[in-house]
């Protein structure tokens, strides 16, 4: 996906606010984030990190300064190399679709840090940690675990397009304790805008989110898909 | 035979609690997936797993099993071994496959076949 499709396919699809999270990297956030600022869609930096119990973390950031502290520290934990033949190319783009490089790490892999080092780290950043797909049978923290640790600080639990909200709410045990919200987890320009999250908030920014999902100054949850 | 007993015959590593070694091994089960163990696992299994997690302590209590044993060299959470010694479930340690322990297992009469 370049990052210029990205960002229109979000116009069409009327999202204010998207995030760039890519599998244990964020090389391509910042493009996104210049053309998300030239076109008119509000970009958060992020990853999607996957813990060594083999658990998918979402976390995002305020900035792209924050979001590539947090690459250093998952990149010095994130052992292999990538095969292109065998996982594809990891392609590294600029805004205006030219290829820049490929990423030689195995970016599919998992880390060899924890939930817990995840979550406290991203925290440590400024950033919020949601954990992602926990209605999925793979790379979730209840397929993984079986259920949610109680010293998991998350800011939220992310439900998948596959399940409606409300039906996740009942058959997932224990995340209704958390703010629940549904993204598209897209990974194909298709894919953006198969659901998504309503929020109050005064700004597009990571702050009014974390608000949001705290319930707080008004700012909340307004619905999911 | 005792998870003591299973400790010394294999040589395995005893990581954490201890108070539990007196227990009865009287299976053994394999997987990562903690969802699916939950579901599945027998009572008084020895149960091997890659996965260190505190969760796994619990998940074992769930089950009612004898013991954990982490395999492939990977090794418990602080938190994973202070909740195994509260709750007194034996986390022991094989360097080697999930694997080639339960190839062990099964020559030591552990989970006979002929009963499955």
């Amino acid at each position: 996906m370049s990052p210029k499709k990205i960002v229109q396919k979000s116009l069409e699809q009327h999202l204010d606010l998207i995030a760039i999270c890519d599998h244990n990297t964020a090389e391509n956030a910042a493009a996104t984030l210049r053309e998300g600022t030239r076109q008119g869609v509000a970009v958060l930096p992020g990853m999607e990190i996957c813990s060594k119990e083999e658990v998918h973390l979402v976390a995002l950031f305020n900035n792209i300064e924050d979001t590539l502290k947090m690459q250093e520290y998952v990149y010095a934990h994130l052992p292999g190399k990538n095969q292109p033949e065998v996982f594809g190319h990891q392609v590294v783009a600029d805004e205006h679709d030219q290829v820049l490089g490929e990423n030689p790490r195995l970016l599919i892999g998992a880390t060899q840090l924890s939930l817990l080092d995840i979550v406290e780290k991203a925290h440590h950043l400024g950033g919020i940690c949601i954990s992602a797909h926990v209605d999925r049978p793979s790379y979730s923290l209840i397929g993984q675990l079986g259920f949610i640790p109680e010293d998991l600080h998350l800011d939220a639990v992310e439900v998948s397009y596959r399940v409606p909200l409300e039906k996740a709410l009942t058959e997932v045990v224990g995340i209704s304790d958390y703010p629940c919200v549904t993204s598209s987890d897209a990974h194909f320009l298709h894919d953006i805008g198969k659901v998504w999250t309503e929020f109050v908030l005064a700004a597009p920014t990571l702050q009014e989110i974390r608000m949001a999902l705290a319930g707080t100054e008004g700012r909340r949850i307004l619905s999911d898909t | 035979m005792t998870v003591k007993d299973v400790v010394e015959k294999f040589d395995l590593t005893v990581a954490a609690g201890q108070s539990g070694l007196d227990r009865e091994v009287m299976d053994g089960y394999c997987g990562d997936l903690l969802s699916e163990i939950m579901g599945n696992a027998p009572a008084g299994c020895a149960w091997m797993t890659v996965q260190g997690h505190q969760n796994i302590v619990a998940v074992a209590v769930l089950r009612e099993m004898a013991a954990i044993v982490i395999t492939g060299g990977q090794t418990p959470d602080d938190e994973t071994v202070q909740k195994a010694d509260q709750e007194g479930i034996p986390i022991l340690q094989w360097p080697d496959s999930s694997f080639s322990l339960a190839g062990r297992f099964f020559s030591a009469g552990i989970g006979n076949l002929a009963t499955k």
